[in-house]
């Protein structure tokens, strides 16, 4: 089972990490980013997979590809920005997180502007 | 292989640590600096490689072009 080979790494990983906190921080705030992407790496056919059946489903029901495309685009700039703050916040630097944060949000927040306009037009439409 | 590179950046983490150990007790500070600045450098190139892959791969799962 893959969930045993993941908390695995991430024990293997943590306790590196710990050895060489003392004297290298540098070395263990590294260990903590490869760990994060080994195990993200591992989990991508997965996560594909579960994007192919959303996609199989909007398209029997002809939603839109707009909305689910910019929903999968924002669910990427989340796990990135998640990734790259709390790596950042584990390394101590709690300002970079929150400023890395600040952007992603301004990112999504534009990617989503598209959907707003589409709803105000449907709720204009709606009153007579 | 991945995880391989866990226990070699690890391993080159502690070789550095104690070089600077050693290399503190017979005063040559400025040699342990560089012994820490090129083990940093020589990790950062093989964790770069990987981060990059991880950033593509979001790029394309969600399409982020």
């Amino acid at each position: 089972m893959e969930i045993i080979q993941i908390v695995s790494i991430g024990l293997i990983a943590a306790i590196l990490s710990i050895i060489l906190k003392k004297e290298r921080p540098e070395f263990s705030m590294i260990i903590s980013l490869l760990a994060g992407t080994i195990i993200f790496l591992m989990m991508i056919s997965k996560v594909q997979a579960v994007l192919e059946v959303f996609y199989t489903l909007s398209s029997r029901m002809n939603i839109d590809l707009l909305y689910l495309t910019t929903i999968f685009k924002i669910i990427g700039i989340a796990y990135i920005t998640e990734f790259g703050a709390q790596v950042c916040r584990d390394a101590g630097e709690g300002s970079i997180a929150t400023k890395i944060e600040f952007g992603g949000k301004i990112l999504i927040m534009i990617l989503s502007i598209p959907i707003l306009m589409a709803l105000l037009d449907l709720i204009i439409n709606l009153i007579p | 292989m991945d995880v391989g590179m866990i226990f070699k950046i690890a391993g080159i983490g502690i070789v550095v640590a104690v070089l600077n150990q050693v290399l503190k007790k017979t005063e040559r500070e400025e040699m342990a600096t560089m012994v820490t600045l090129t083990g940093i450098v020589v990790v950062l190139m093989m964790v770069i490689e990987m981060i990059g892959r991880l950033f593509e791969s979001v790029r394309t799962i969600f399409q982020l072009y």
